[in-house]
């Protein structure tokens, strides 16, 4: 998707909205939807992996030293790796403008 | 040229859909559409017609198996009536959307209730803003001819949008009616092999209904305008090739002693027939009546429309629908919004008429050309539209 959906006139379109490039799903910047963000207590924090697990758009990484952290790009901020975490070491934090 | 043979329209156009080679056939049987599928059916078990009829459990399901054969090039048939267009109705919206060539005959039918089987053209206007190309055959031959005429046009690159031809039920499908087969060598000449703009393959990986968002969805929305409006000159040359190979002319807009007429009747389907024989007699008495029949519905025939009706100064608009407290029956509101910006324009009456199979005869349309008339000179008081022939 060389060009965003916003600067797309109609005759740009292909016909039938067909997409063409196979994959381009992950250049769409869903942490747009975001209000919420999810921060981990790393004092409580087990490395379990659960929030990764759980994460239903796979926008949570493993950080170099095994804790976790959400990849702001395409994170929603849905609040399901908090509701999952077996500590409670995940809290949703209001994102400010 | 073929034979001529008499045969029943229903298995007429199935054999019309035979010889254009058809890949896919999805569909679930219902009255007045059955004879078509049923034979088409037959034909493909007694291998006369190498494709996959897909036998579904039901329109839904018939209308999701032909935008997934369409989606990967196969050229698919399908056929309904009322209720089944109604309950495939949530498909029928986004076949267009997603430029499937799909070919479909409306076997025209009352939708319910009262649960009727009988011919009228509501199931057709619940559709009327469904985005496919729609149009209207008036007897057995145009039915055979516009099988061909619908798969060229449907398939074409700069088309490939989804076709609905329309046809009376009994009144077309189960009358027995002389009809002029063309030889399957004319089919190759007229309907090449269809080669889809976009196709699902492994090989080459699209993605084709996927959402569209608030910021693209009007994007997509005029683009698919555009391309039905812009189907009418492959419509156009699609008629004038046929006519060039069978020798028969179709035209957008047909007209019937226009000249120096004040009043048309505007028809639609095969109640044109019998419109042309009151035309005939209202001559005969000195009247100056001429008939207009639309054959194309979506995408409107603006400039023809307008050609046709030039210098008339009163219309009777013929629909065999309600519109349930709205301005009129759905061709008449559509022709006075048209019409409203033209100078002099017509007075136009508007009689909703043979809903669910009754009868509409000859003497009928010249009692609606007699109460045009009193209404124009003001002899009694003009109405919006006139549920005709109802008992009071």
């Amino acid at each position: 998707m060389a060009k965003s959906e916003l600067e797309l006139s109609w005759k740009d379109l292909e016909v039938g909205c067909v997409v063409s490039e196979p994959g381009n799903a992950s250049q769409y910047r869903t942490g747009d939807w975001r209000s919420v963000r999810p921060v981990w207590d790393t004092e409580k924090c087990i490395k379990c992996g659960v929030c990764y697990i759980f994460c239903p758009d796979m926008a949570i990484k493993k950080t170099e030293d095994g804790y976790f952290e959400a990849d702001l790009y395409y994170c929603k901020g849905c609040g399901i790796c908090a509701q999952e975490c077996i500590t409670g070491c995940i809290t949703m934090v209001e994102e400010e403008e | 040229m073929g034979e001529r043979v008499g045969i029943e329209v229903s298995l007429a156009a199935a054999e019309a859909v035979k010889m254009a080679n058809v890949d896919v056939v999805a569909a679930y049987p219902i009255t007045p559409q059955t004879h078509i599928v049923e034979h088409l059916s037959e034909l493909v078990a007694d291998g006369e017609l190498d494709a996959e009829f897909i036998p579904v459990e039901s329109e839904h399901s018939a209308m999701s198996v032909c935008c997934g054969s369409s989606a990967v090039g196969a050229r698919t048939f399908t056929c309904t009536s009322s209720q089944g267009l109604a309950l495939m109705n949530e498909i029928v919206f986004i076949a267009p959307a997603m430029r499937l060539p799909i070919v479909m005959i409306l076997a025209n039918r009352s939708l319910s209730g009262p649960l009727s089987i009988w011919n009228d053209h509501t199931d057709v206007m619940s559709v009327r803003d469904c985005g496919w190309i729609q149009f209207f055959t008036e007897n057995g031959q145009e039915a055979f001819d516009h099988v061909m005429f619908s798969f060229r046009v449907a398939e074409n690159p700069a088309v490939s949008l989804p076709i609905m031809m329309n046809m009376d039920g009994f009144v077309l499908t189960h009358v027995i009616e002389p009809i002029e087969f063309w030889d399957q060598e004319t089919v190759k000449q007229y309907l090449p092999d269809f080669e889809p703009v976009n196709r699902l393959h492994p090989d080459n990986p699209v993605t084709m209904g996927a959402f569209g968002l608030p910021g693209i969805f009007t994007e997509a929305k005029m683009a698919q305008d555009q391309a039905l409006i812009n189907s009418k000159a492959v419509i156009l040359e699609a008629w004038k090739d046929m006519g060039d190979l069978v020798g028969r002319y179709y035209k957008p807009v047909e007209t019937y002693h226009v000249e120096g007429a004040e009043t048309v009747f505007l028809s639609m389907g095969s109640v044109g027939e019998t419109v042309s024989l009151a035309v005939d007699q209202l001559r005969a008495r000195g009247k100056p009546v001429g008939q207009v029949k639309l054959r194309l519905w979506r995408p409107f025939p603006f400039e023809e429309f307008r050609e046709a009706v030039r210098g008339v100064k009163q219309m009777i608009v013929i629909d065999r629908a309600i519109t349930y407290g709205g301005v009129g029956g759905p061709v008449a509101s559509e022709i006075r919004s048209f019409l409203y910006l033209e100078e002099n324009m017509p007075i136009i009456t508007n009689f909703l008429c043979g809903l669910a199979g009754r009868d509409v005869t000859v003497e009928d349309y010249m009692a609606m050309f007699e109460k045009t008339e009193q209404m124009v000179k003001g002899k009694v008081r003009q109405e919006d539209y006139i549920i005709y022939g109802v008992r009071e």
